[in-house]
C-alpha cells in the first residue's frame, strides 16, 4: 500500500514498541486520578479473541455506553447538517484527497471506532459488540487497527506485510493487556486516526500531525509538556460519548466565554476557557480585544499551520496518476521535509503531490457552517470547484476571520452529469480498483455503482478547492501574529472582503490630497523665503 | 510708551506650548508610520505610541482649556478683522520691500490679527476635528454595533482624521517658517522658552505692572 511515511513511522514504532516489555509507553494523562484499576476486573482477565469480546466486556458493566456511542459521529459517520440540511460525515461527502469511503471500505473503515463496517450502504453494524471501546481507551499503547481491516486489530498471527492505521508494520496486540489499561484517551488515541487522515502524517488538516503526539511548546501550547500538557479532550470536551468540536457545524465565534462559574462543558471554543476579552488589561490589551469582533483566536494565534517538521498536502493532482514504468507503477520524491526525510511527489497510484511546512493559512469569514460540493450537485467545469464551501460574512453577526489550510487540486469528475464522482481506488483483489488496475473508467464506475450513484460513463479532471479550518497548533502567545502581519501594504488580509484594516492604503485619496496640501505648503513657504532673499531682505526689520 | 521686558508667556503657557510640539510631532510621526508613509516603526508600538500620545494631548488641552478661561488669556485668541489686510499685505508684498511688520505686539494682545485668526480655526475646527474623529476612531467597538454601516463609518473618520492631520502638518510648516520672518527665527523662539519679550508698555500698563505684578518685569536697563 502505498504510504508515504510508512517507513519512517514503523520504525518509529517498533522502537517504541521494542522498549515497552510490559511497560506503558503511551503518554501519561494527567490527573489520572480514578478509582477504579481495570486490571483488577476479574472479567478482563481473559484471553480475549477479537475486539468485539473486549467490548462484551467493557458494556457488562459500562451498560450505556454501546449505545452512546452508536449515536456518535464516531461511529455513524453521519451528520445531517442542521442549517443547510445536506447529509454529510464521511458516508457521504466526496473529499479532495483519497475522494470517498464508498467503494473503499474496509481501508477507510480501518479508523471507524467500531469493528466490521464493509459497506458504506449499509449503516454501520448495530449489534452492540461493533464498538470499537479499546481505540479510545486504551491505555497500554500497543492497541492498533489494521491498515485494510474494517476496524479490527492485528492479531496473532500477523500475516507478514500488513500494516497499521498510521502506516507501521502491524504487531499483534495484546487484548488482555489492553482491557485491563483502559482509562480516559490520551493524545494517541485520537492522533492515530486524526492525524493520519487522507492516508499519511498530516496529509490532510495541515494542524493535526504526529508532532502532537508530544509537541514542543512552541508547536501547540496547550498540548506540550513543557506548556498545559493537554489532552485533546481536555477542549473536545464531551457529553455521552459526543464530542464538541464539528467542523462541519463549528463554533466560528462564542460570545458566551467561559459562562457562570464551573467550567463550561459543552463546547471546545478557546472562549469557554479564555473568556471574551482575553488579553491583558492594559492599552494594548484593550486594542486587542476589540479585534474579536471581527478575528477569531485562531487568526492571531496560530501563525502558521503543519509546524514542527511534519508537512502537510496542500496540491494533489489526480488526473496524473497512472503512469507506468514498463508496465509497473513508480514513484517520486522530490520534496524533502526540514526532518531530512524524503515525501513522494509522484506515484502512479495517486498522482502528483506538493507538500509544504510552516504554511501561512489564508482567510475568510466563517459563520461555522461547511456547504459540500456532495455527488448530486451539479458543478461548473470550467471553475474551480469548491469541494466544501465555508459560508459567512461580515455583519451576520456571528462571522468571524478564521484561518484556513486550502487543499488545491485536480479530480474526477462525470463530464456529462457534472458531478463529482465516487472512485474505488482501493481493491487489492478486485478487476476494477484503480491502485491495482490504473484504469480511471473502470475505478469510477465501480465506485458509482459502489455509492449508488447514476454515472454517464463520462469522466474528466476538475481543478478543486478544499478547506479545512485550522484551529490546533496554537503557539504561544509571543509568537502570534504581530499587528503589521496584516496591518502592512501586503498584509495577509489582502482582498478579504469587508474589512476596514489601517495601515494596508497609505495611497488612498485623501492621503494623496494631503500629501499634496503638504508640498503645496513647502512649495509655497519655500517660494516666499527664495523672493525674500532675491528682494535682499531678511524681512521686516525694524530699523 | 516704554519698551520693557515683560513675561508674555507665563510658565504654563510655555510647557503648554512645548509639551504640544513633543506630542504633535509624536502622533504625526507615529500617525505617517500607521498610513504607511514611512516604516520606522512596527504597527503595535506605532499605535500605542499614538495612543498614549494623544490621551496626554487630550489632557494637557483639557488643562489648557481650564487656564484659558480662569485666566482670562481666552481673550487673546478671539480674532479681530481690525489690522488683518496689513498683515496679510506685509506676508504678501511688504516683507520683500524691507517694510516693518505692521503690528506691533501690546501687552494684551500678543498675537497679530492673522495669527490670532489661525489660532482660532485651529482651535475651533482642525483641533476639534482630529480629537472628535481620533476619540471616534478609538473607541470603535464601542459604538460599531449601534450604526447601520461601521466600516463606511470607520472608513469617512479614519479619513477625517488623517485630513486633519495633513492639515495640522501644512500649519506646523507656515509656524515655523513665519518664526524666520521679522526679528528672526531666534528672537521669536526666546520668548516662548524664557517667557520675557520686549514690547511696548504704555505708562499705565507699567506703573500697574511695577505696583502689582512686579514678577512680570525686568528692571528697566
Amino acid at each position: 500500500m502505498p504510504m508515504s511515511r510508512m517507513t519512517i513511522l514503523g520504525g518509529v514504532l517498533a522502537v517504541a514498541l521494542s522498549g515497552a516489555a510490559g511497560a506503558q509507553q503511551a503518554p501519561a494523562i494527567p490527573g489520572s486520578d480514578s478509582t477504579a484499576d481495570h486490571t483488577k476486573f476479574e472479567i478482563l482477565k481473559q484471553d480475549f479473541k477479537s475486539g468485539p469480546e473486549v467490548t462484551a466486556a467493557c458494556i457488562s458493566c459500562h451498560t450505556e455506553a454501546d449505545d452512546q456511542m452508536m449515536h456518535s459521529i464516531h461511529f455513524n459517520w453521519d451528520f445531517d447538517h442542521p442549517e443547510t440540511g445536506q447529509k454529510l460525515g464521511k458516508r457521504n461527502v466526496i473529499n479532495a484527497f483519497c475522494g470517498s469511503v464508498a467503494g473503499n471500505e474496509p481501508r477507510c473503515t480501518s479508523c471507524h471506532a467500531g469493528y466490521g463496517w464493509e459497506d458504506m450502504n449499509q449503516p454501520p453494524p448495530q449489534q452492540s459488540t461493533a464498538v470499537d471501546c479499546l481505540v479510545c481507551h486504551d491505555r497500554s499503547g500497543q492497541y492498533t487497527k489494521t491498515a485494510t481491516g474494517a476496524g479490527h486489530p492485528p492479531l496473532d498471527p500477523v500475516k507478514p506485510g500488513t500494516t497499521t492505521i498510521t502506516g507501521a508494520p502491524a504487531w499483534a496486540v495484546d487484548l488482555s493487556k489492553a482491557a485491563q489499561s483502559v482509562g480516559m484517551p490520551g493524545r494517541d488515541n485520537c492522533g492515530n486516526c486524526h492525524f493520519y487522515g487522507g492516508g499519511g502524517d498530516n496529509v490532510k488538516h495541515g494542524d493535526l500531525s504526529s508532532v502532537l503526539y508530544d509537541p514542543p511548546r512552541a508547536v501547540d501550547v496547550h498540548m506540550s509538556a513543557e506548556g498545559e500538557n493537554f489532552t485533546c479532550s481536555t477542549c473536545h470536551v464531551t457529553d455521552k460519548h459526543q464530542w464538541d468540536g464539528s467542523r462541519y457545524a463549528a463554533h466560528a465565534s462564542d460570545m458566551k466565554g467561559t459562562g457562570k462559574p464551573g467550567q463550561r462543558r459543552d463546547v471546545a471554543t478557546c472562549q469557554s476557557c479564555h473568556g471574551n476579552t482575553p488579553h491583558e488589561a492594559n492599552i494594548m490589551g484593550a486594542k486587542l480585544n476589540d479585534h474579536t469582533d471581527v478575528l477569531a483566536c485562531q487568526t492571531c494565534h496560530i501563525p502558521e499551520f503543519a509546524r514542527g517538521g511534519v508537512a502537510t498536502k496542500t496540491w494533489w493532482d489526480w488526473s496524473t496518476a497512472g503512469k507506468l514504468k514498463d508496465g509497473q507503477p513508480y514513484h517520486e520524491e522530490e520534496f524533502t521535509q526540514s526532518d531530512g526525510q524524503h515525501l513522494h511527489t509522484y506515484l502512479s497510484t495517486k498522482g502528483n503531490f506538493r507538500w509544504e511546512e510552516n504554511v501561512k493559512p489564508i482567510y475568510a469569514w466563517f459563520d461555522g457552517q461547511v456547504e459540500y460540493t456532495t455527488g448530486d450537485k451539479v458543478i461548473d467545469p470550467a471553475q474551480v470547484v469548491e469541494v466544501n464551501k465555508v459560508k459567512g460574512e461580515r455583519g451576520d453577526g456571528r462571522s468571524r476571520i478564521w484561518p484556513f489550510k486550502r487543499m488545491e487540486g485536480r479530480q474526477a469528475y462525470d463530464s456529462q452529469l457534472n458531478h463529482l464522482v465516487f472512485t474505488h481506488v482501493w481493491g487489492p483483489t478486485t478487476d476494477t480498483a484503480f491502485w491495482t488496475n490504473f484504469d480511471w473508467g473502470k475505478a469510477i464506475d465501480a465506485g458509482m455503482k459502489a455509492a449508488g450513484r447514476e454515472y454517464s460513463g463520462q469522466f474528466d479532471f476538475v481543478d478543486t478547492h478544499m478547506y479545512w479550518p485550522i484551529t490546533h497548533m496554537v503557539a504561544p502567545a509571543e509568537q502570534a501574529l504581530k499587528c503589521g502581519s496584516c496591518h502592512s501594504e501586503d498584509g495577509r488580509m489582502v482582498g478579504l472582503a469587508g474589512v476596514f484594516l489601517p495601515g494596508t492604503d497609505s495611497n488612498g485619496i485623501v492621503g494623496i490630497l494631503g500629501r499634496l496640501l503638504v508640498l503645496a505648503t513647502l512649495a509655497g513657504v519655500l517660494l516666499h523665503g527664495v523672493l525674500r532673499i532675491f528682494s535682499g531682505r531678511k524681512g521686516g526689520h525694524h530699523g | 510708551m516704554a519698551k520693557r521686558c515683560v513675561k508674555v508667556y507665563p510658565r504654563f503657557e510655555r510647557f503648554w506650548h512645548w509639551a504640544q510640539v513633543v506630542l504633535i510631532l509624536t502622533l504625526l510621526f507615529t500617525g505617517m508610520g500607521l498610513n504607511g508613509v514611512h516604516s520606522a516603526l512596527h504597527f503595535g508600538p506605532a499605535v500605542m505610541l499614538h495612543t498614549v500620545a494623544a490621551l496626554a494631548l487630550l489632557a494637557l488641552w483639557i488643562f489648557a482649556t481650564f487656564w484659558l478661561f480662569t485666566t482670562g488669556t481666552w481673550r487673546q485668541f478671539i480674532p479681530k478683522i481690525e489690522g488683518m489686510i496689513a498683515v496679510a499685505r506685509f506676508y504678501a508684498y511688504g516683507v520683500f520691500r524691507g517694510e516693518e511688520h505692521p503690528y506691533k505686539k501690546i501687552f494684551w494682545r500678543k498675537h497679530n490679527p492673522l495669527q490670532a485668526a489661525t489660532y482660532f480655526g485651529l482651535k475651533w475646527f482642525v483641533f476639534p476635528a482630529i480629537w472628535v474623529t481620533g476619540i471616534a476612531y478609538l473607541t470603535y467597538n464601542i459604538w460599531a454595533g449601534s450604526v447601520a454601516a461601521p466600516v463606511a463609518w470607520i472608513t469617512a473618520i479614519a479619513n477625517a482624521h488623517l485630513l486633519a492631520a495633513y492639515v495640522i502638518v501644512a500649519f506646523v510648516i507656515v509656524h515655523v517658517y513665519l518664526l524666520t520672518v521679522g526679528h528672526g527665527f531666534r528672537s521669536h523662539v526666546t520668548p516662548m522658552i524664557t517667557g520675557y519679550d520686549t514690547i511696548d508698555l504704555t505708562p499705565e500698563q507699567e506703573a500697574y505692572l511695577e505696583t502689582n505684578e512686579p514678577g512680570r518685569l525686568k528692571p528697566a536697563e
